[in-house]
This record gives C-alpha cells, structure tokens and sequence, in this order.
C-alpha cells in the first residue's frame, strides 16, 4: 500500500468487521482516456459513504466496476474482506452489490413488477404473486410505488425507486448509487436521504456518488473525494470536515469561480414570448402558457427540475418545434413560423442542450461542424470552397480556444469541452442578438464550465439578450440578472439572484408557490 | 361459387397460415430478443431443401423435418454469429442470409429437381372428425405441421408472458443494458431466440417440401418469408394477433390462384401486394398510437449490445 491516504488496518476498530467495500488501487483505460488512475475506497459497513469529485474525476468508472459492469485492468475489490474479480453485474449482485445507474436501468415497457422480478423469480411468473411481493417490499422500505403500473407512465423519482427496489429484491446488502439526485427535486433528494439513511441503519452498506457537496454533509457519514482518476481523499469522516474543504479537494488546489458579473443597463426587448403552448413528444402540454422577455444586455436564467418543459421552451423558440399557439418574436419581429435558418439570419444563436446530436454531427470533421451554418458564405460557383471554409474554422477555433487534431478529422473523438467551445463558438462567432443557450456546461470540466460561462458573460456586455436554461441552480444564481422558474410548462416564479433564498426558490420548482415552507434542504451553501 | 370450392378455399387459408405463421412466430422471437433477421426467406429455403433431400435418403418425413429445423437454426445461428458475437448491422447479415440461403438451396437441391419426394408429412388421424363437413376438411385434414404451429403459437405465448426467461428474452429486446444488469446473459439469450427463429423458418421451409407442394424446385418459398416478417409487424409482436394476421394473408395467398375459378376479374399480382398494403397500415396506425405510448416494437430492436461501450 504506497498511497498516504488509505489507512494500513483493513479492521473496523469499533466492531472488528472488515469494511463492506474495499477497492484497492484501481485502473481502469478507455481508448483515449485513464478513467481511473489508482483509485481507493473503503467504505464502513453499515454506513452512508459519498463519493465526491468533478464531472469526469472517475467516480461512475469506479462504480461500475464496483458493480461488475466495467473490469478494471489492475487493482483489486474486496467485499467483507473476500477478494472478488466480477466478470459481469450478475457476479456483484451474487456477491450482494447493486447498483442504482444513473440512466436506469428499466425496461419502460414493463411493469413496475416485471422490471423488479427480472433480476430474480421463479421459472414460471404468477403475476399476481409478484406483484403483491413487490408491494409488500415497497412498504417495508418506504418506498411508495404501485407495482402493477408500467414504468414509462411513471415520474423520474418513482423510477429511482423502482431501481432501489431491484437491488432490495436481491438482497443487496451494499448499495452504489451514481448521482440519484441529479433527477428529482430538493423535496424527493430529501427523501431519498432519509431511505438512504433508513437502509444504512438497516445494517446496508449504502455508496452515494455526488457532486452536490449540501448532500454529502446533509446525510452521510464518510466521504471520498476522487480528482483526475485518483484518490485525493479516503473516508474522511463528514462530521470533521466542511463544504470548504471538500470543494477544495474536489477541484484541486486553486478553485476556479466564476465571479458575478457586475451590474448593466438593459436595453429594448430582443425576445418575447406570448402565450406559448406546445406539445411534448408524448402528446401531452409541455409548453403551457408560456410568457417571457429577454433584453438586450441581460442574462435571463431559467430553473426547474428536468421535464417542465425547458427543452420544449428552448426548442420553440430555435424554430424546430412546432407551437401550438402563443407567439415568439425576436427582435421586435413575429417570428413564431419562422424557420430555423430565418432565425439564424435576425441573429439568433441556439446552443442546444443536445450538442452531440442537434448540435454537432459527429462524424462529420471539425471544419463541416464549424460552417453547418454559413456554408452558403464559403462557396465558388455551385461549390463548397474548401479553402475558405479551412480558414474560416481556423478562425473559430483559435479565437473560441477549441483544442483539436487536424480540422479534417471527424469531431467525434473531442473531448466534451472542446465539443461545446465550437458549438458555442459557432454560435456566437457573429455577435448574435439573441443567445438561448440550453445545459450549456453540463458535463464540463472546471475549465470549461468557466470558459462557456465567460462567453455567455461577454455576449451580454456585448449588448445580446441571453437566455440560458440550466439545471445547476449555483450557476443560475452566479450569471442571471433575472432568474425565472419554470414548472409544468410555463413560469410560476421569479426571483432575483442576488436576493433569492434558495430553498424558496426550491419550493418553487416543484410547483408550491408558498414561500412559507419548513423544508429547506440547504443550510449548509454548496458554494 | 359452390361450396366445396368455399371448402377449398379455408383449407388453403388455414394451410398457407399455419405456413406463415410458423415463419412470423421465428421471427418474432427473434426480434422480441432484440435480433431483426432479415433472413427468413433464406431460412425458410434452407428447410425447404434440407427436408426434401433428408427425406429423399432417409424415408421419414419426421426425421426430415428435424433435419430442417436444424438447418434453418444453423443459419440463424450464424445470423446470430455475425450480429450478436461480431456486432454486424443487423440488417445488412439479414439480407445476405436470404441470397445466401437462397443460393446455397438451389445448389444443394440441384439433383432433386423433379423428382418424387422421398417422403411426406401425412394428416393427422382425427378419427370421425375428419367427416364433419366443413370442420373436418379445414380444420382436422391439414398436415401435421399446422397442428404445430397451432402447439408453437400457445408455447411461445407462454415462455415469453409466463415464464423467468420469456421475461429475461423480452426484456433484452427492450433493454439489453437492463437485462444485463439484472444478471442475464444478452448474447446468450439473443443467440437462444435467433436459433429458435431460424428452427420454426426452418419447419415452414420443410412445410413446403414435405406437405404443400412435395417436391423441390428453385424459388419454391416465393416471397413468404418476406411476408412473415411484415406479418411480425402486423401482428404488433403478439402471438395472438399475429395468428389472425396469417389467417388474414394466407387467404390473400389462398386466393391468389382461386381468384379467376370464382369468375372475379381482379388482378391476382396486385392481390398479392395486399399483405404488404395492409402492414403499411398498420405501421401509421402504431406510429399515430405512439404519440402518447410506447410503440410495440422492441425498444432495442436491431441494435448491437457492448457492455463496456460509453
């Protein structure tokens, strides 16, 4: 054992027990890439352990191949102390691990039952029987869900349920959880704390992945915090230390902040939306009676919980979805049918939440993605002049700071952040009157969620109204100079940011307009 | 129209849509794993000829059958060697197994042409039965291999809704990332359904050979295949309405040559478009119906499963 952090005794020194979970010095390599570069973890049986760390600091890695799903390349995995080499999910769950992934794993298809009794059952499923077994699991555990319902009818905080209910039904006796917070609101992260909570003193062994350190210190007992693939800190205990600390451990010595830009005088309205109603994929309202105006030189935030209609909101107003009724103008102009490339020409700039995708075309090279929109501009007769074109990208890329190979190869093997500097560099390279910027630094390093935010910030003193759509309420309160909510397709609330409570502004996210709540989920500031 | 040509005509419906059921029920297990093959026709050929020369050597028309149902699954077998184990595009392998099945059948039958078949699958005894009019002619005069369909159809229906593994099968053709998960293993389960399917082709193929038309020529499957598998979406991956779609297209097929004997004046090439109409058809409906529902078609259908793919 080299590594400083990893205490040497293996032996819980108050019970005597093994730890639940030891993984010792994993690697894990993806083409590319080092996932894990010497991790550690050990984890107290009985006890709620967050694993903490940055997008891309290794930790779902980790899980995974805690949960049999990935093999590490080296290192090792002890559960209650018995070395384990998982070949597949099926051996972990043998051995008592289950896992909760962040995309659930659940046939939408299935009933709530079916999709708990395909991990284990007998030969021939009465379906009955099942289903009143997986009640009766439910209700030991606190979990309310109706077993005989099909899963795609059901919200993201009853999935989450169902996919701790799977691990329950077999017995796992060790919980991974890789960011079950990301998808519910304050109230149900509330509630899942206190089942987490509930099953640790149950005697499990629970493994909480976050990166929202108000979690970590709101209800568990350890943490480790992974930086760059590696350990940085081992089962620190959560009552020593504070936010401060594991923010710093988490992003390195020197944080980088983005600080609130100062205060601007805002000009006329470049975008307005009326009345906005439209249906989601499902048929059903997404948009439902949508208002809203951005002006120029103002950073407009919105906040929700995934699905009240964000991506529908950002969608209309780009032009590529169909609206029902309501109106969308851009700079003082009716552009409610306009098409998508109309829009582009009043100056509009969309960066959608999608970027690989509606963004980018992933196979095609660095200099197509950069003129998907101005192709028309680069072209000698009926033809697409390459030459130009090259330029052009050279251009974009040196002055958005887009690392990349050669601009002929395909811009599928960028990283993330240099995936969404194009993008928003495409965007914004003609000083667009309008920016809706839709998740633009979800999933980016440090770095790049600094460097995308800077560009929104200049943008705005650029005179350009922005809208910007994000589920990272720290961001929302640091960039918007109005910070509306959104919550079942239209605006229920605005705050200003520079005032505004965050459980109140919690409170309003999940649709209660009453500012009197008790529950604040966050004392302690993440920030 | 007299009523023995009406007989005539629910035979040949009952006949030809036990034929193609036992196609669609193979490649409905197939793509309730998750495996689209495209390759029925080519399975279906491979039968046909294996059963037809196993019988010609042989003499039993039983062993003959088990013989094609081994040749149909060895060849979705390699369907599934390419797609499940290789990560193939699943319909580009579909489409090379029915030129090669389609080939290989016509090079390994070439000897057979012509000549009587060494065997045939004979109906079953259904004792006083078999004299009921009207009943006895269409429903208890039929080949053997109807009765099996029939037996496939209740079988499949069971293993796939009633059963652990019908539940690990269709959730691999809905989720393979979740059937792995859950422990079950999705390449062994696809290889399994892929088998399977190419086995009950396999059946329709020898069908053909042993009890519809006992002889061999080139081109005897004709286009069925390429039925079945429209009759899979048809059917909305449901046994049950699958069996009503085949009755459905087999009295398209049954009409086909009875059409001009009942004196109507209707093109018998366009009443074999029919089937292909009508599962286009189907197909607006289940896309309008899944507006605000899942559509019936496997989630993970045609798609190649890599657990460490990120």
């Amino acid at each position: 054992m080299t590594d400083p952090h990893i205490p040497t005794s293996p032996v819980d020194a108050t019970t005597g027990n093994p730890p639940a979970v030891e993984m010792l010095d994993v690697w894990k390599r993806f083409p590319g890439v080092v996932a894990n570069a010497g991790a550690n973890l050990r984890v107290r049986r009985g006890s709620v352990h967050a694993v903490l760390g940055e997008n891309g600091a290794g930790k779902s890695t980790l899980m995974n191949v805690l949960s049999g799903v990935y093999r590490a390349d080296e290192g090792e995995v002890r559960i209650d102390g018995t070395p384990y080499h998982f070949r597949t999910p099926a051996d972990a769950l043998d051995a008592g691990v289950g896992m909760v992934h962040q995309e659930f794993r659940l046939v939408p298809s299935f009933t709530v039952a079916e999709n708990v009794a395909l991990g284990a059952c007998d030969r021939i499923v009465r379906r009955s029987a099942v289903e009143s077994a997986v009640g009766a699991l439910a209700d030991r555990f606190g979990l309310a869900t109706e077993p005989d319902r099909p899963v795609w009818q059901l919200s993201m905080g009853e999935r989450q349920r169902v996919e701790i209910l799977k691990a329950l039904w077999r017995d796992a006796r060790i919980l991974v959880l890789d960011e079950p917070t990301a998808v519910l609101t304050p109230g149900e992260a509330d509630e899942l704390g206190a089942v987490l909570r509930h099953m640790a003193d149950d005697g499990r062994t629970v493994v909480f992945i976050s990166h929202k350190l108000h979690e970590v210190t709101g209800f568990c007992d350890e943490a480790t915090v992974l930086r760059g693939g590696r350990t940085v800190a081992a089962s620190l205990f959560v009552a020593d230390t504070d936010a401060t600390e594991l923010a710093s451990l988490m992003v390195g010595a020197s944080p980088v902040v983005t600080e609130r830009p100062p205060a601007r005088e805002v000009g006329e309205v470049l975008l307005e939306v009326q009345d906005l109603r439209c249906p989601d994929d499902r048929g059903l309202a997404a948009l439902d009676g949508l208002n809203l105006t951005v002006r120029s030189g103002e950073i407009v935030g919105i906040a929700g919980v995934a699905g009240n209609g964000q991506r529908e909101m950002a969608q209309t107003i780009a032009g590529l979805r169909p609206v029902e009724s309501g109106s969308v103008q851009l700079c003082g102009e009716d552009r409610t049918d306009a098409t998508p490339r109309q829009r582009f020409a009043d100056g509009l700039g969309y960066i959608p939440e999608d970027r690989l995708g509606v963004g980018l075309a992933p196979r095609l090279s660095v200099t197509d993605n950069a003129v998907l929109r101005t192709y028309g501009r680069h072209r000698r007769g009926p033809f697409l002049d390459a030459a130009g074109a090259t330029d052009y990208c050279h251009d974009l890329v040196d002055r958005f700071g887009v690392r990349t190979g050669p601009l002929e190869e395909p811009i599928a093997g960028l990283s993330g952040g240099n995936l969404q500097r194009l993008l928003v560099g495409r965007e914004l390279v003609d000083g667009p009157r309008v920016v809706v910027a839709a998740q633009p630094t979800r999933g980016l390093d440090v770095q790049g969620v600094k460097a995308i935010q800077d560009l929104l910030v200049s943008e705005r003193e650029a005179g350009a109204a922005v809208l910007l759509v994000s589920e990272d309420l720290d961001e929302l309160l640091t960039l918007a100079d109005r910070l509306l909510v959104m919550h079942a397709g239209r605006i229920v609330a605005e705050f200003d940011p520079t005032t505004a409570e965050r459980y109140v502004i919690g409170e309003a996210m999940i649709g209660h307009s009453s500012s009197a709540s008790l529950a604040s989920s966050d004392q302690g500031s993440s920030r | 129209m007299t009523e023995a040509s009406l007989v005539g005509l629910l035979e040949a419906t009952v006949s030809f849509g036990a034929l193609l059921y036992l196609a669609a029920l193979g490649e409905m297990v197939a793509e309730k794993a998750g495996i689209l093959n495209l390759g029925v026709e080519g399975m279906m050929a491979m039968g046909a000829v294996t059963g037809f020369v196993v019988a010609l050597h042989s003499g039993d028309p039983w062993v003959a059958l088990l013989a094609a149902v081994a040749a149909g699954a060895a060849v979705g077998l390699l369907h599934g060697f390419f797609t499940v184990v290789l990560g193939a595009e699943q319909v580009v392998s579909g489409l090379s197994l029915t030129i090669l099945g389609l080939g290989l059948s016509a090079y390994l039958g070439r000897g057979s042409v012509g000549r009587p078949a060494g065997a045939e699958l004979v109906g079953v005894d259904w004792g006083p039965l078999t004299d009921l009019p009207w009943a006895g002619p269409v429903l208890f005069g039929q080949s053997p291999l109807v009765y099996l369909a029939v037996v496939a159809g209740f079988a499949t229906w069971f293993v796939l809704w009633r059963t652990r593994l019908g539940l690990a099968v269709r959730a691999a053709g809905e989720s393979a990332s979740t059937a792995d998960a859950a422990g079950h293993s999705v390449a062994g389960i696809r290889l399994a359904a892929v088998a399977v399917g190419g086995g009950l082709a396999g059946a329709a193929g020898a069908y053909l050979t042993l009890s519809l038309t006992p002889q061999w020529v080139e081109g005897v499957v004709a286009g069925r295949g390429w039925i079945a598998v429209a009759l899979v979406i048809f059917g909305a991956w449901r046994p049950g309405r699958v069996a009503i779609g085949a009755l459905l297209f087999g009295l398209t097929l049954a009409l086909k040559t009875r059409l001009q004997t009942f004196g109507v004046d209707f093109s018998p090439i366009l009443l074999s478009m029919l089937p292909y109409l009508l599962t286009v058809g189907v197909l607006v409906v289940i896309s309008i119906r899944s507006r605000n529902r899942p559509s019936p078609s496997p989630a993970a259908l045609g798609i190649a499963y890599r657990r460490e793919e990120r």
